[in-house]
């Protein structure tokens, strides 16, 4: 082992043992200190990603709550349980907690956790940021949810249109809350995106060329890319709308010269988008472990990974289809109609690759493959309801009633829910060493999917019927009350399905049967590490030679074999190898932070002005943007030990394995 | 005139039973500008049935193909098939979709605007949280408006122009026509036609504030005579019969007659065409009892609602702009008994 810490050194070869004298190295390097301390300055991918998911899912359990008094409220004609101010609150929570608090988080919380993993990495391109970015989803969560306890809640929908939400028509500071939170919230994305932007490119092991990238990277790059261009159009009309409220700027106000439409229009530009933010990456936890549990690699490998990139790019040029009763001219109408309709054919793409998968496999029923076959039905059922919507003239009727609840809810639930819950059933073991409990888990798939269908499916009749959304309570007689009964039924059989999930995660995480590295016998590189997987990930950096690393030998497939055993141990300090954005081929040594709490404090002075800013703390608010500039001066002053280059003499090792033709990865 | 209601397709002719006396829904239709949406309506929900059916059944079939074994994991496998799956797939989705936009652009064109020129035409305006129907001219009476009700002569196209005095509505008759949004600062312009006289649920679709939820209109369509009869009859002012003269009226006086006392509690926000209240707040009350229902919808026209919507309008609609009025006992019978000659 070598004794300098010269980044610009070639590396030597190792073999990998993980009772080793260079495994105890790299644990002590990599380890995050114990104590309060190390907690909150920890920049562990790992810890990180498990706080994203335990952070996503309770938010995930405050809106369905907040789902459960609306369905108590609805359950009849007339009823008030909920005063009109209380079900509009709630309505809005509900949806601003789902789509922005859970379903991007949750999806996040896999990705840091995974992605080093899966690419054979020691942690993402940013590990401080990804810090940083976590605590700011924590606060900016609880921010909006502060609201929500002192009585200033957002009351205008999750889509807040102007001018409703103009002070004069909503003087509260409900409006304001939601409006800070989402440019608060929008840096958390961001900062997250921009870390698996990079990462995908930077990190990926030698030999893992872009065509052996792993099936899930496919869907959180995608959607961090679409994040990246998509955020800020959101950040901008909350802003802008904050400046409205506060300062009488007019960017909405007809009377000076703006427009309400133009709320619109930002706000889809950025909201469309969205929705395939938050069902792509869902989409890709199924194409990355639905083949393990069908024992052959994914049919159209290449195609689906095309499709995904193609559906978020479609993804920018459908918004109006949210606004197809708003009096734009018939021409534009049709272009987003058609566009609308042409997403169908990636969705397409994926639907009959995953049906193939199946067929021309063995599939092992499992609780997570129960959750990801469950899926493909209701991502059809989902999909066909929003080409539905695309018939701009049928549109019409459709708009603003609860076919469109229901719609959205077979998208959010059925293309994100149920791929998350696989996911957690198929990566548990990973991440806890325990293997989830599988009757308890059959228990828990058809409470959900029998729960979720006797709740939603009615409401498509319900918005046939005529039923507008975003109504408190409606009279008699109008063919509504046996559906909306039914509803309300089916929503607290859904409800009991996530109880028994979280059940069934507290005793496997008590009693669970231990996993031992590769429990499903699956393909990628997270499953050659230990259960749950030590500090540092991989003892020496695997090298890869095939797109289904530990499936290699029984599919004959590419010409070298994957090294998992023998690699660069990089044990002097945190080290990572940074390799080339197409081919993998290693070329640097990548030094990788330690453990810091100024993420931590920069999201508290971050926090703090953004408190200030709602309460018109003008001073305060200043001085927490110097404290936070502070930190970040601190943060981003320039560390020798973090000193890298790209070194003139690549660090090869074997010939690295050459990416062969498109045809055989 | 075409009378043909909008087809509820043989094999689908049992509809959920929910949807046949429900008053909004969309799938059985009363006019042209509503009928091509419910046959294109029907087409697609045909054709995603289809979808939903076939996918379903292939999913299905491939799960039951040969299962692994319980027991163990079957070997890992490398078949070639699959992608022919994809091919097809998508190539017969693509079919079905560029036939779905082509239908859709035809229906978009035939609705775009009636096939004659619009007969009357109606201002509507959306306000929390209740509709203002304006007729205007061309009539020797000049205009006159009317709040949550829309009346109009069967068998003909109607232009609506579409407004708004605060935030988004959305004006939707289902039986009649799709949504058209009432935006501030932008007019809309819509159209309906009902082929045969009779009642019309309409309802605001677009999320307004609290009381979005009871912001509903009647459109009544009549034959050409009764909508004229209507039409003159609403355009006239009113005088109660006994009435002093409303120069003389005393406002302090009290004691004084239903209408003294209506101007001095209710005519800073409403209208009675003919009298002193000449509010612009509220809905025009000139011919108040000739409507069916009261605040947006939310109460059938009977004395009984009347009063307790006068005594205290925020028990009923909490955040409506109609305040509590706190009346004594024998002001608000004054008030009622002034109202019922409204007619």
């Amino acid at each position: 082992m070598a004794t300098t810490t010269d980044p610009y050194r070639a590396p030597t070869l190792a073999r990998d043992a993980h009772e080793s004298p260079v495994a105890e190295e790299l644990q002590r390097a990599w380890a995050t200190r114990p104590g309060i301390l190390g907690w909150l300055s920890t920049v562990d991918h790992k810890a990180l990603g498990r706080r994203y998911l335990v952070t996503a899912f309770g938010f995930l359990i405050l809106g369905g709550l907040e789902a459960l008094v609306m369905r108590v409220q609805l359950a009849r004609p007339d009823a008030a349980v909920l005063t009109p101010e209380q079900y509009n609150q709630v309505f809005t929570m509900h949806g601003v907690t789902m789509i922005f608090l859970y379903a991007l988080p949750i999806l996040t919380g896999f990705s840091v956790y995974l992605w080093p993993l899966i690419l054979g990495a020691r942690d993402l391109a940013f590990p401080r940021m990804n810090a940083l970015s976590y605590w700011i989803f924590l606060f900016s969560g609880l921010f909006i949810y502060g609201g929500f306890l002192f009585g200033a809640t957002p009351d205008a929908g999750w889509f807040n249109y102007v001018p409703y939400t103009a002070a004069p028509y909503n003087p509260g500071p409900g409006i304001d809350v939601y409006a800070l939170g989402m440019v608060f919230f929008g840096l958390s994305t961001t900062l997250a995106s921009i870390n698996f932007v990079v990462t995908a490119f930077r990190n990926r092991a030698p030999g893992m060329s872009i065509n052996r990238m792993p099936f899930f990277t496919w869907g959180t790059l995608t959607a961090s890319a679409g994040n990246i261009l998509a955020v800020p159009a959101v950040s901008l009309a909350f802003f802008l709308l904050w400046m409205d409220r506060q300062f009488n700027t007019r960017f909405f106000d007809p009377a000076g010269g703006g427009h309400p439409l133009l709320w619109q229009h930002l706000f889809w530009m950025f909201g469309h988008p969205w929705v395939y933010v938050i069902v792509l990456p869902a989409m890709s936890i199924v194409s990355e472990a639905l083949p393990v549990f069908c024992r052959r690699p994914l049919v159209g490998f290449s195609v689906v990974a095309l499709s995904t990139v193609l559906t978020m790019v479609l993804g920018f040029g459908v918004w109006v289809h949210h606004m197809f009763a708003t009096g734009l001219p018939p021409l534009s109408l049709s272009f987003f109609s058609g566009a609308s309709d042409a997403i169908v054919i990636p969705s397409a793409v994926a639907v009959f690759a995953w049906i193939a998968t199946i067929r021309t496999g063995r599939p092992v029923f499992t609780t997570a493959f129960l959750f990801f076959a469950g899926f493909v039905l209701l991502f059809v059922i989902g999909g066909v309801s929003g080409f539905m919507t695309a018939a701009t003239p049928f549109d019409w009727q459709l708009t603003d009633t609860y076919f469109v609840v229901a719609h959205i809810h077979y998208v959010l639930i059925g293309i994100n829910v149920f791929p998350v819950l696989g996911g957690i059933y198929y990566w548990f073991p990973k991440m806890t060493g325990r293997l989830m409990n599988e009757t308890l888990g059959r228990w828990n798939f058809w409470t959900l999917f029998i729960g979720f269908n006797l709740g939603f499916l009615p409401m498509h009749f319900l918005g046939l019927a005529g039923m507008v959304r975003r109504v408190y309570t409606y009279r008699e007689g109008l063919g509504w009350d046996g559906l909306n009964l039914l509803v309300s039924l089916g929503a607290f059989v859904f409800a009991a399905g996530v109880l028994l999930f979280f059940a069934n995660v507290l005793v496997s995480l008590k009693r669970g049967e231990r996993a031992g590295p590769n429990p499903w016998d699956g393909f990628g590189l997270e499953w050659s590490t230990p259960s749950p997987p030590p500090a540092c990930n991989f003892t020496v950096i695997p090298q890869v030679a095939s797109r289904h690393p530990l499936w290699e030998d029984r599919l004959d497939e590419g010409h070298g074999r994957t090294s998992l055993r023998e690699g660069l141990p990089l044990a002097e300090g945190r080290e990572t190898l940074g390799s080339t954005a197409l081919d993998a081929e290693p070329n640097v040594i990548l030094r990788m932070p330690e453990d810091s709490p100024a993420p931590l404090f920069l999201a508290l002075g971050l926090t703090a002005l953004f408190l200030g800013l709602l309460r018109h703390g003008w001073i305060f608010a200043a001085l927490s943007g110097l404290v936070s500039l502070g930190v970040l001066v601190a943060w981003l002053w320039p560390e020798r030990e973090l000193g890298q280059r790209e070194a003139g003499g690549t660090p090869r090792i074997n010939p690295p394995p050459r990416p062969s033709g498109p045809g055989r990865p | 005139m075409k009378t043909r209601p909008a087809p509820c397709p043989a094999p689908l002719a049992a509809c959920p039973a929910a949807l046949a006396d429900a008053p909004l829904d969309y799938l059985h239709t009363a006019g042209p500008a509503a009928d091509p949406l419910t046959r294109l309506g029907w087409g697609v929900t045909i054709v995603s049935l289809l979808v939903v059916a076939v996918v379903g059944g292939l999913l299905l079939a491939a799960l039951r193909r040969r299962p692994g074994d319980a027991a163990g994991l079957p070997a890992v496998t490398r078949s070639p098939a699959g992608l022919s799956w994809i091919y097809l797939g998508v190539g017969i989705s693509t079919l079905v979709l560029l036939g779905s936009a082509v239908w859709t652009f035809a229906t978009f064109a035939s609705v775009t605007r009636p096939r004659s020129r619009p007969g009357l035409r109606v201002a509507v305006t959306g306000h929390q949280w209740w509709w203002e129907v304006r007729y205007e001219g061309g009539h020797a009476a000049g205009g006159f408006s009317t709040a949550n009700e829309l009346h109009i002569p069967a068998g003909q196209p109607i232009l609506v122009r579409l407004d708004s005095a605060d935030v988004i509505h959305s004006f939707w008759v289902p039986k009649l026509a799709g949504k058209t949004d009432a935006i501030p600062g932008q007019t809309n312009l819509a159209w309906l036609q009902a082929d045969r006289p009779g009642v019309y649920l309409g309802q605001c679709a677009e999320y307004c504030g609290m009381q979005h939820a009871h912001m509903n209109l009647q459109v009544v369509a009549e034959t050409p005579e009764d909508f004229r009869a209507w039409h003159d009859g609403q355009a006239e002012a009113v005088v109660p019969p006994g009435a002093r003269p409303v120069a003389a009226a005393s406002p302090e006086a009290p004691g004084g007659t239903g209408q003294d006392a209506f101007i001095v509690r209710c005519g800073l926000c409403h209208t009675v065409r003919g009298t002193r209240a000449r509010g612009i707040l509220g809905p025009d009350l000139t011919h108040l009892m000739s409507r069916r229902r009261i605040a947006a919808g939310l109460l059938p026209n009977t004395v009984g609602n009347l009063g307790g919507w006068v005594a205290n309008a925020q028990a009923l609609k909490p955040g409506c702009a109609m305040p509590a009025m706190e009346l004594s006992g024998p002001e608000l019978q004054t008030i009622l008994g002034y109202l019922e000659t409204l007619r």
